[in-house]
């Protein structure tokens, strides 16, 4: 059965990739509204490089993107980015904590400790996507997602440049929709508030 | 099985009222994250048996308190912030007969020995005199006794290269089977002991604070009472030093320091 999706409840989108997911954000962040009214996490594996991931991405948008810091609050149409070795948290009282515990996938930050925790803070009013890559991480933080009342999507393993990550989420059942980068963008714009359901 | 908050707080009470451990002010989603791992690794079928466990088994409870609290670690992590202490920091230290330094939450003493290294280039150990301290006994035992895992020290040979070492790093450990057995002249300058940052008091005056990788763990208002411990503990043009996502900013003791260049120090003004 299809989910049934209320576009414009959710408070905050988080997205999740590894290697082949930076090029899909490189194609998705131009073409976000610039009027965007939820908040933005995104979880990328890398290695090293501190701040250069958030140079290049705010280069793509009119968004404010910034690394999330400890204890920050987060606000709506902010894009916040995992900071290098750290895990990323998120508190009930929808703040950020960092962690610097063992690394889960090998990876920190590991995209399945910002789901959960996610999922926890925001239950129904959480959208996740999981895009390419070739590690298991994300797949059980999108479950946990979806499992909280979450909307989950997942990048077409088609599509993307490499399929292990989605091929896992699926396997787990916990996408609610596999899409296309293009579909992936038609649907962000869609979960923005200021879209009233009769206007679609 | 997930825990639920509720169950959070039940198990930090009990832990406040059988052994007087204070956790409420820690970040919840951390702790949460931890006992969840615990209840997964030591196979607990329910919540109710693990909280039994942690209320009726002293052994356990160690455990307990070892694996909720985070404690991963490395040898000059980071390294340009140890490039600074080596370049910066050092120089104005050796001014003092008699140099006091406290490495809060040392874990199992990476940090430590890296600071040692550090003084025994500088030629400075053996006027220094290094208070190594954290609220879990088991890491300070492993802290006491240097030794550290093999496969790390490739990483450890890359940090401390790039923190501006030039020695032969291999030089401060012996091998034994996979262990990395530090030298003993580093360790001999080193003071082990429990302190609670949560209640317990300052015990001394430094030059030198680090606390790295703890106040993330904590919640805004602890994170300022501890500030404010240090702040008590440290001497005027002291130095203060937390880890690479912690700030002195927005806290009541920031307008008594100033950062240093772009890294995580601060020092204490005259007055
Ligand atoms: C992630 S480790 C940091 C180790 C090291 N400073 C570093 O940056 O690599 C955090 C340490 O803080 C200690 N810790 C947590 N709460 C504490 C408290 N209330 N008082 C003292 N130490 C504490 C933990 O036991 C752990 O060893």
């Amino acid at each position: 059965m299809e989910k049934e999706i209320f576009m414009n409840k959710y408070e905050l989108l988080i997205i999740g990739g590894s290697a082949g997911g930076l090029e899909v954000l490189l194609e998705v962040l131009p073409q976000l509204r610039t009027d965007l009214d939820y908040a933005v996490v995104l979880v990328m594996h890398r290695r090293g490089g501190d701040s250069l991931l958030t140079g290049l991405l705010s280069d793509k948008t009119k968004l404010a993107v910034k690394e999330a810091e400890e204890k920050e609050a987060i606000r709506p149409g902010v894009i916040y980015i995992a900071p290098a070795d750290y895990h990323l948290l998120i508190e009930n009282d929808k703040t950020f904590s960092l962690d610097y515990s063992e690394k889960i996938h090998y990876s920190r930050p590991a995209i399945d400790a910002s789901f959960e925790t996610a999922a926890e803070a925001y239950g129904p009013l959480l959208a996740g996507v999981l895009l390419s890559g070739a590690n298991a991480d994300g797949a059980e933080g999108l479950l946990q997602i979806k499992q909280a009342g979450g909307l989950t999507i997942v990048q077409d393993p088609d599509e993307a440049s490499v399929s292990y990550m989605p091929q896992q989420a699926i396997e787990k059942n916990a996408a609610d929709k596999i899409l296309t980068t293009r579909q992936i963008i038609g649907l962000l714009n869609e979960l923005n508030h200021s879209i009233k359901p009769g206007n679609r | 099985m997930m825990i639920k908050d509720a169950e959070v707080d039940l198990l930090l009470t009990d832990l406040m009222d059988l052994y007087g451990y204070d956790f409420t002010d820690y970040s919840k989603a951390s702790l949460k994250r931890r006992i969840n791992r615990l209840l997964l690794l030591d196979k607990f079928p329910s919540f109710a048996e693990l909280r039994f466990r942690v209320k009726t088994d002293e052994d356990y409870l160690k455990r307990f308190v070892e694996e909720i609290t985070v404690n991963v670690t490395e040898m000059f992590r980071d390294p340009s912030f140890y490039r600074y202490v080596r370049e910066k920091v050092l120089k104005v230290l050796a001014t003092y007969p008699l140099i006091r330094i406290w490495h809060a939450g040392c874990s199992t003493g990476e940090e430590v020995y890296s600071m040692a290294i550090l003084l025994q280039e500088a030629n400075l150990l053996h006027k220094s005199l290094l208070y190594a301290t954290d609220l879990n006994p088991d890491v300070l035992e492993k802290a006491r006794k240097g030794i550290f895992p093999l496969v790390n020290m490739k990483q450890y040979s890359e940090n401390y290269i790039l923190s501006g070492g030039t020695h032969e790093f291999s030089d401060y450990y012996t091998a034994k089977y996979d262990h990395a057995i530090f030298n003993k002249e580093l360790s001999g300058k080193m003071i082990f002991a429990t302190h609670n940052l949560v209640s317990d008091r300052s015990f001394n005056e430094f030059q030198l604070i680090l606390c790295r990788n703890v106040l993330i763990y904590f919640d805004k208002d602890l994170q300022d009472r501890v500030l404010t411990l240090f702040d008590q503990s440290l001497d005027a043009l002291g130095f203060l030093a937390l880890g690479s996502k912690e700030t002195l900013r927005f806290s009541t003791i920031s307008n008594h320091y100033i950062q240093q260049d772009k890294e995580k120090i601060w020092r204490k003004k005259s007055s």
